[in-house]
């Protein structure tokens, strides 16, 4: 192993970067994918029972596999940088264990109500999935912000501000997947509610970048270069984009345009911290990287297995392409 | 460290809460949620092989009984699998919560490893589940064969890679420690050396084999009751005649295995080995084969005089040499750090070994009425099968407390100290906060599963009484109608 693995050196001399890299795609897939979720659970809300069944027969097949990028994204976090991983889940301990509560709820809300037909037992555990769905994008949006805007504690203006935004965008995210998944009058409802999460998710980006600029001013430089702007302007475009393939029922293109927001936002969050990792303990990408060989090692098994799960989802999700229908059910 | 509006919250319920220290509150925490993430993780890989099997069969022979016992079973498996990722997603984030000194310390041997398990495990076990639970109509019979093995090749390998990890804490290897800003950090030198550490081929098979014991013993429980309620139930009598052979092969080998792992354990962690006798003065040791307490202090505080024992005199030397009966077996007293809690890790260890020789004793008894006849008709024995269907799970926590507990005071061996590992910013207000949420949570948790479990074997049990077994026929439809 070692002979083939240098202990001395990094692959290539870009290697933290890259693997910081693939952190922030690590989140950027899940905030897509669990995206759809959490906006399907919010939706959830204001559906009428038959409706919910077919909701929850989009959901059922995905979700786990969704949210199983959010692992990813922790221990790919902790074989680069443990020291990161464990100054944040340290920092906002009460935050992170309050995260792991609400997505607990989202995803035993929807396994348990299949198990009795009674009605109490039904609607507490469909208000645990509408709970935990809203709750879980609010607070690791809170969690995200103040890991990136090296907040000592999680209770400032600018996290619970991209909380919000996190939420909208999920809206956003799941009346666009539900548009592609379902028909008629409940397809028309949730469309319309993703329009309007879009015009949401735009003022809040805004407020967001205000409240940055006014509140962080070592970042205003960051703010004000031309890779920002440049965000910015996708952000309105893809926004502009979701609306308008909305209404002209171009589910597809809708799906698109709403996963060029959530990766503009993401691409957004990581140049606010780049080159920085961990801003509240003063560590920078080359502090915090483990050494050659190790990361070397973790490498190339992300070089095999990433491709590799790409894949399985390119599969999953065309295997359950198309229109939900009622009797989608457990077989 | 905490929010100012928490702190002061806290401050004024401070004297309620603040009664554990951040180091119990998190090494409570971690044992209590590990205990009950192990019983569903445990469940998908005991029962993985199982399913792989009914799937297999259904699909070869398209009969009815295999798609029966392949529905039963995975549906126990999925609400299982949820169970399992609920309480295994905060087990990871614990490392950093509450465990974020050890987590510096040895990132770079425990980081890699739990990414790999995400990689190729997670991913692999709930895409295809996905398949397993809703796409039956729609991927081809061998596809969805396969799909089962996928399944079960993802279950095997998070075991696979958790066990790098733990049993890496235990033998540590092909790391060399450095100082980094002023913190001494174990640097990886040799991942092979890490990964395929002293202890982890025993802890694997061990483990591994441990969990189909616990799923062997919970199906054959399930298949005795159905067989006793309804005589004439053709599935599940089979499932009881497999399952009993099954149970006296793999406890034999435990046992076998077991002991043998023993020694491994004296050479590698001789405290560990002390405390699971109770050995405080060094010297030659007996082999304490039954042990009663006599009163309350003898269970706390274990010692061979206190205890009413049936000896093996010097045993406990000879397994741990490997045949030498004046062998010196160091005590207790002995070494220079404090020893583990003992009587953990002394009646934990007496538990499963007990259990173990009394699983044995059941896939005999099971066995040898399979062999004469009437196995479906002994009552007492499908009684004790259905007593007993929890027990292994019961053998398998107490298996991990006495390697985790008898690992005290290390979280790494001999590296790392664990009151050395805790999270310095966690105070014991938050740690002992969360601590009591995760308790009163995952007992709330484990009820809801219990019921769930009751309502599908209730479910089972009531359409026998209908007799769907008889249309068990080589040419019947593959999917019943009634769901
Ligand atoms: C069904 C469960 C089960 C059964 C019947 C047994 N075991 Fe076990 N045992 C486990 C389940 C287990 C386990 C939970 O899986 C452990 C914890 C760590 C490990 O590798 O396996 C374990 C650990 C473990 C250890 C080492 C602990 C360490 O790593 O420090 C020893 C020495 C034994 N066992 C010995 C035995 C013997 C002599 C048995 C005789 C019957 C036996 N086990 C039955
Ligand atoms: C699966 C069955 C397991 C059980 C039942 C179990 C049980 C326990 C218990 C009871 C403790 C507390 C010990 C004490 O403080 O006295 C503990 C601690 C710990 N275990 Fe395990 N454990 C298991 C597996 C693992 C695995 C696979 C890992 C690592 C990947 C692990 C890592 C740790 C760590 C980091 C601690 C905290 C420090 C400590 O108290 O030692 N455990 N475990
Ligand atoms: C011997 C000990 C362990 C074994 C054999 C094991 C095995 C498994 C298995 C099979 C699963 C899949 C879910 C299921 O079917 O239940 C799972 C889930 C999980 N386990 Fe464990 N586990 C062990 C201990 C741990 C520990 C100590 C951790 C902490 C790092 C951990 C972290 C996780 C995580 C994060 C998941 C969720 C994965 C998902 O989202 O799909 N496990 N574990």
């Amino acid at each position: 192993m070692t002979s083939v693995l240098s202990d001395s050196a990094y692959m290539l001399e870009s290697l933290p970067e890259l693997w910081f890299g693939l952190v922030v795609f690590a989140l950027g897939v899940y905030l897509l994918l669990d995206g759809f979720d959490f906006g399907l659970g919010i939706l959830f809300a204001e559906a009428d029972d038959s409706e919910r069944e077919l909701m929850l027969a989009a959901f059922g097949p995905l979700w786990k596999a969704n949210e199983v990028w959010l692992v990813l994204f922790g221990t790919v976090l902790f074989a680069g940088f443990p020291a990161v991983y464990a100054n944040i889940l340290g920092r906002y301990y009460l935050l992170v264990f309050a995260i792991l509560f609400t997505m607990s709820l989202r995803g035993l809300g929807s396994k348990l109500r299949e198990e009795r037909d009674d009605e109490q037992w039904v609607r507490f555990w469909d208000a645990c999935f509408i709970v935990g769905s809203t709750l879980s994008p609010y607070l690791l949006g809170v969690f995200v912000a103040s890991w990136i805007l090296g907040e000592p504690s999680a209770l400032a203006i600018g996290p619970l501000v991209v909380g919000f935004t996190v939420v909208a965008l999920t809206v956003v995210l799941g009346g666009a997947f539900l548009g592609v998944k379902t028909r008629g009058e409940l397809r028309t409802r949730v469309v319309q509610r993703g329009q309007l999460a879009t015009g949401a998710y735009v003022l809040l980006f805004v407020v967001t970048a205000a409240v940055v600029y006014s509140q962080y001013p070592e970042l205003r430089s960051v703010l004000l270069s031309g890779s920002t702007v440049a965000l910015v302007v996708a952000t309105l475009v893809f926004a502009v984009g979701n609306v308008v393939a909305a209404s002209r029922e171009r589910y597809h293109a809708s799906v698109l345009s709403a996963s060029g927001l959530a990766a503009a936002l993401v691409v957004f969050l990581a140049t606010l911290l780049y080159p920085s990792i961990d801003p509240a303990a003063g560590l920078t990408i080359a502090d915090a990287v483990v050494s050659p060989l190790a990361l070397n090692m973790t490498t190339i098994f992300a070089a095999i297995f990433v491709p590799i799960i790409v894949g399985y989802f390119l599969f999953l999700y065309s295997l359950f392409s198309g229109p939900v229908t009622a009797d989608q059910q457990y077989s | 460290m905490t929010d100012p509006t928490v702190t002061t919250v806290m401050t004024e319920l401070g004297p309620w809460l603040a009664f554990l220290t951040p180091e119990l509150a998190s090494r409570i925490q971690f044992g209590w949620a590990i205990t009950i993430h192990i019983i569903f993780a445990a469940l998908s890989v005991g029962l993985a092989p199982f399913l792989v099997y009914f799937t297999v069969q259904e699909v070869r022979t398209g009969k009815e009984r295999y798609v029966r016992l392949r529905k039963f079973w995975t549906k126990i498996f999925a609400v299982g699998f949820i169970m399992g990722t609920v309480t295994g997603i905060p087990m990871g984030f614990m490392f950093g919560t509450n465990f974020g000194a050890f987590s510096t310390v040895a990132g770079e041997l425990i980081g890699g490893p739990l990414s790999f398990e995400a990689k190729m495990a997670f991913f692999l076990e709930a895409v295809f589940l996905g398949i397993l639970l809703f796409g039956r109509d729609r991927v081809s019979d061998w596809f969805y064969a396969l799909s089962s093995v996928m399944v079960a090749l993802g279950a095997w390998l998070s075991a696979f890679w958790i066990l790098v990890v733990n049993s890496w804490m235990q033998t540590p290897r092909g790391y060399e420690i450095v100082m980094e800003d002023g913190v001494q950090i174990a640097q990886l030198t040799d991942p092979l050396a890490a990964f395929f550490n002293p202890r982890f081929p025993w802890m694997y098979v061990h483990m591994q084999n441990a969990a189909i014991i616990s799923v062997t013993l919970l199906i054959v429980g399930i298949a005795a009751y159905f067989v006793w309620k309804n005589r004439d139930s053709d599935v599940w009598k089979t499932a009881l005649r497999v399952g009993v052979v099954v149970l006296l092969l793999t406890s034999m080998f435990q046992a076998i295995h077991g002991d043998m792992y023993g020694r491994h354990v004296a050479e590698t962690q001789p405290h560990k080995f002390a405390a699971m006798e109770a050995h405080y003065e060094t010297g030659s040791a007996d082999l304490h084969v039954v042990a009663i307490p006599t009163d309350l202090e003898s269970i706390t505080d274990p010692r061979a005089d206190n205890l009413y024992t049936i000896s093996i005199p010097h045993f406990a030397s000879f397994l741990a040499s490997g045949g030498d009966p004046n062998a010196e077996v160091t005590g207790l007293n002995d070494f220079e750090y404090d020893s583990p809690p003992v009587a953990w890790v002394f009646w934990s260890f007496r538990i499963m070994v007990g259990l173990g020789f009394w699983f044995i004793a059941l896939g005999a008894w099971g066995t040898y009425r399979l062999w004469k006849g009437g196995l479906a008709d002994d009552e007492r024995l499908l009684k004790a099968l259905m007593v007993s269907s929890p027990l292994g799970f019961v053998a398998l926590i107490t298996g991990w407390y006495v390697a985790e507990i008898g690992r005290q005071p290390w979280i790494i061996q001999d590296v790392l100290k664990t009151s050395d590992g805790v999270s310095p910013p966690v105070t014991g207000t938050e740690a002992t906060l969360t601590l009591v949420a995760f308790v009163v949570g995952y007992i709330l948790l484990f009820s809801v599963f219990l019921y769930v479990l009751k309502r599908i074997i209730d479910e089972e049990a009531q359409r026998h009484e209908v007799g769907i077994e008889e249309d068990d026929r080589p040419d019947s439809p593959g999917v019943p109608a009634d769901d």
